[in-house]
């Protein structure tokens, strides 16, 4: 045993004490979710103990392609992001926001109140963890508070998970966003495979994440073991299987909107809106209002919408974005450009979601070169 | 601001009950609603500009500009034209009713800017509600600025809004009041024609004159043009800009506007912001 574990230094743990801190986070009141096998893919759901993670398995992406394949080692961690993003536990995909019934004033309106949900999630890649700090961007440090996200969010306890590989459709290098956790968790992982030895090394982002460690065995790790995690996340690195230049991307698009491969993207795009499901950092929502038969019951709920839809911009009689054309450029330019004038960062972590689950494995990094191929600068009107 | 039924802040995805005192109709497809909040808060303060989320029980919510004046806060007035669910209920309201309100939301026209400026405001249609605020401002403080000018244009005389006030600022020496419709039918005494003609009349000092817009987005591309042929700056050319909305509050998505979110960005911009945009097809 070292002596109490302090933040940002190295630590080591072996896999019971991984299957302790989830037992661990559990009794202390968190609903610990982290990624698990259903029906062909790694997503991201309720873990009760290591048992329930994707042991031995990896993941073969392309753009349209995912594929679960058997590794020749037991990692626990050893495939990238899958169709699940963190996003659906903290903006959840359909929610209540209030009810109204009527009365004889009118109507009473009572506004959705849930106990604050605790969440651990385990297993947040870097890329993850900025996607994450985007969305709190969005709902909770501009304008105005989505109440039930900052509830949420507050309470959530974050046990990242450096990549130790990449996939094809990975590119966060390109995006400063990976692969290696640098802030945004309370604990941070390497999982290292070293002939017999399988163990983790664990540095702690905050005090929450120290306090984790005290309760696990730790010892501090050595040079040859904080060696061994840095080759990992190097090896992803190098692995990167796409990249995106950034340079320049919020003039690029935003003074193209006339070039003429949004003609030729279009003519790929189905506008099926997989891509911004996918997307860990799309916020996009809808509200229906909805009453009983007895009609005295109303209620309104919101949900995950898309700029995709053709109704999502629906005015009078017409929609503004008719054309797949307009709603696929919509889609890049706020990506890549127009989040920057809204939130000052990008809006793309580089995940590579929305290649590989494009049913027709469009590809963001290749459409946003072609355009930056043969920029044509928009006239300027007077 | 105690006292303030305004739920933007504390509870922004919340309605408030609003009761309804009177529902007048102003032309046929046209007709006002004014309200007071209900419970212990019965003001509502706003700055001309801002519009609110009017929910109609079991029926849906659409945003909808305030049309009163913002000296009067013990009412809170919009003035709808009725197009399809919520708009058509709500045109079914009588007094008494509640409906719920959300708001105020969105930018100011530019009062700062005008003072001391002449002002031209030009408005299409119902175009004319988002500024009625902005004209009853105006002349509550009317020294504050130099001449002010009101062009209007309509279809057709019967969609004319407001009409006994049009009347009554016709009819004042410190208002310069000007209508035109598309086409008119006997007995019609004004222009007819586009809005646009009655622009280079209403200008004197171009470099001093602060023009505010709103109407359909067709006119209010002819009318920036005019008012840039006139000799007037990009910067003190202000429009108000219309998307769909779900939220009102930033996080729906649905307005955005290229690099702008119309609800809390807008829905007021002015044209120099907006002009790379304004008026390009489908962003
Ligand atoms: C900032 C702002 C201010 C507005 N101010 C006024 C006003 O003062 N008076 C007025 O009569 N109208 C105003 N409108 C337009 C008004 O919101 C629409 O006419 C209304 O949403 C139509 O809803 P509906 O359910 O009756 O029509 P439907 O055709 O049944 O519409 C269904 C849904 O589509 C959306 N939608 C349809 N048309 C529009 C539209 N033109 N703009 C935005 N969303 C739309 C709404 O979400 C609506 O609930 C304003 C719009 C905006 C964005
Ligand atoms: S890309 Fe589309 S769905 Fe995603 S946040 Fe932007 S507008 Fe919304
Ligand atoms: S745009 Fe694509 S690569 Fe970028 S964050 Fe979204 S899903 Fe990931
Ligand atoms: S109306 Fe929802 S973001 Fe503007």
């Amino acid at each position: 045993m070292a002596s109490s574990p302090r933040i940002g230094a190295k630590y080591t743990l072996d896999r019971e004490a991984l299957q302790n801190l989830i037992v661990e986070l559990t009794d202390s009141g968190y609903q610990v979710m982290g990624p698990t096998m259903r029906d062909g893919a790694i997503i991201y759901d309720a873990v009760r103990s290591i048992a329930d993670l994707p042991e031995g398995w990896t993941d073969d992406q392309e753009g349209g392609t995912y594929r679960l394949e058997k590794r020749l080692d037991n990692a626990l961690f050893g495939y990238n992001v899958g169709p699940h993003s963190w996003k659906k536990f903290l903006f959840p995909p359909r929610q209540k926001l209030w009810t109204a019934k009527r009365s004889d004033q009118g109507f009473e309106i009572h506004p959705e109140e849930e106990e604050p949900l605790r969440y651990a999630f385990l297993g947040v890649r870097s890329c993850e963890l900025h996607a994450i700090a985007i969305q709190d961007k969005v709902f909770m440090e501009d304008a105005y508070v989505d109440p039930v996200y900052k509830a949420r969010r507050e309470n959530l306890l974050i046990v990242a998970v450096n990549c130790g590989q990449a996939a094809n459709t990975c590119f966060c290098v390109s995006m400063n966003t990976g692969p290696e956790a640098k802030a945004g968790f309370d604990l941070a992982l390497t999982e290292v495979i070293d002939n017999d030895r399988h163990y983790f090394v664990a540095e702690a982002g905050s005090e929450r994440g120290t306090g984790l460690l005290e309760k696990l065995s730790f010892e501090s790790a050595d040079s040859q073991e904080e060696a061994a995690a840095n080759a990992a996340v190097n090896r992803a690195a190098e692995q990167m299987g796409r990249t995106l230049n950034t340079q320049g991307i919020r003039a690029l698009l935003q003074d193209n909107p006339d070039h003429p491969r949004w003609d030729d993207v279009a003519k790929r795009c189905l506008s099926c809106a997989n891509c911004t499901m996918a997307c860990p950092t799309c916020f996009c929502s809808t509200v229906e209002d909805v009453t009983d038969l007895s009609g005295d019951h109303a209620e309104r709920w919101r949900s995950w919408d898309s700029c995709f839809n053709l109704d999502f911009t629906y005015m009078g009689g017409g929609h503004t974005r008719h054309s797949f054309k307009s709603r696929y450029r919509q889609w890049m330019t706020h990506k890549l450009s127009t989040w920057h004038d809204q939130f000052d960062t990008s809006g793309c972590v580089g995940c590579g979601r929305c290649i590989t689950w494009c049913p027709e494995g469009i590809d963001i990094t290749e459409e946003a070169a072609a355009i930056r191929k043969t920029p044509k600068s928009q006239e300027k009107k007077k | 601001m105690q006292g303030n039924a305004s739920t933007a802040t504390t509870q922004p995805m919340i309605p408030l009950p609003h009761r309804i005192l009177k529902v007048r109709r102003e032309t046929g497809d046209v007709f006002s609603i004014e309200t007071q909040p209900e419970g212990d808060e019965s003001d509502f303060h706003f700055v001309p500009g801002q519009f609110n989320m009017v929910y109609v029980f079991g029926v849906g919510e659409v945003p909808l500009s305030i049309s009163g004046d913002p000296a009067r806060t013990h009412t809170l007035t919009h003035t709808i034209r009725s197009v399809g669910w919520v708009t058509q209920a709500l045109k079914k309201m009588k007094k008494g009713d509640r409906i719920g309100v959300r708001g105020p939301f969105g930018t100011p026209w530019p009062f700062q800017e005008a003072a001391g400026n002449d002002v031209v405001i030009v408005a299409g249609g119902v175009g004319l509600a988002p500024l009625r605020p902005v004209i009853y401002k105006l002349l509550a403080e009317r020294e504050q600025y130099g001449n002010i000018s009101i062009l209007y244009g309509a279809r057709n005389p019967d969609d004319l809004l407001y009409g006994k006030e049009l009347e009554k600022w016709r009819g004042r020496f410190d208002l310069h009041v000007d209508a035109t419709v598309d086409s008119a039918k006997r007995g019609w005494m004004g222009n007819v024609g586009v809005v646009t003609q009655l622009i280079p009349k209403a200008i004197s000092d171009p470099d001093n004159t602060l023009a505010m817009i709103c109407g359909p987005e067709i006119m209010m591309r002819f009318t920036v043009n005019e008012l840039q042929k006139q000799g007037i700056e990009n910067s003190n050319i202000y429009l108000t800009m219309e998307r769909n909305m779900k939220c009102a509050i930033g996080f729906c998505g649905h307005c955005q506007f290229g690099p702008e979110f119309i609800c809390k960005d807008g829905p007021v911009f002015s044209y120099e912001r907006v002009r790379n945009i304004f008026g390009k097809r489908e962003i």
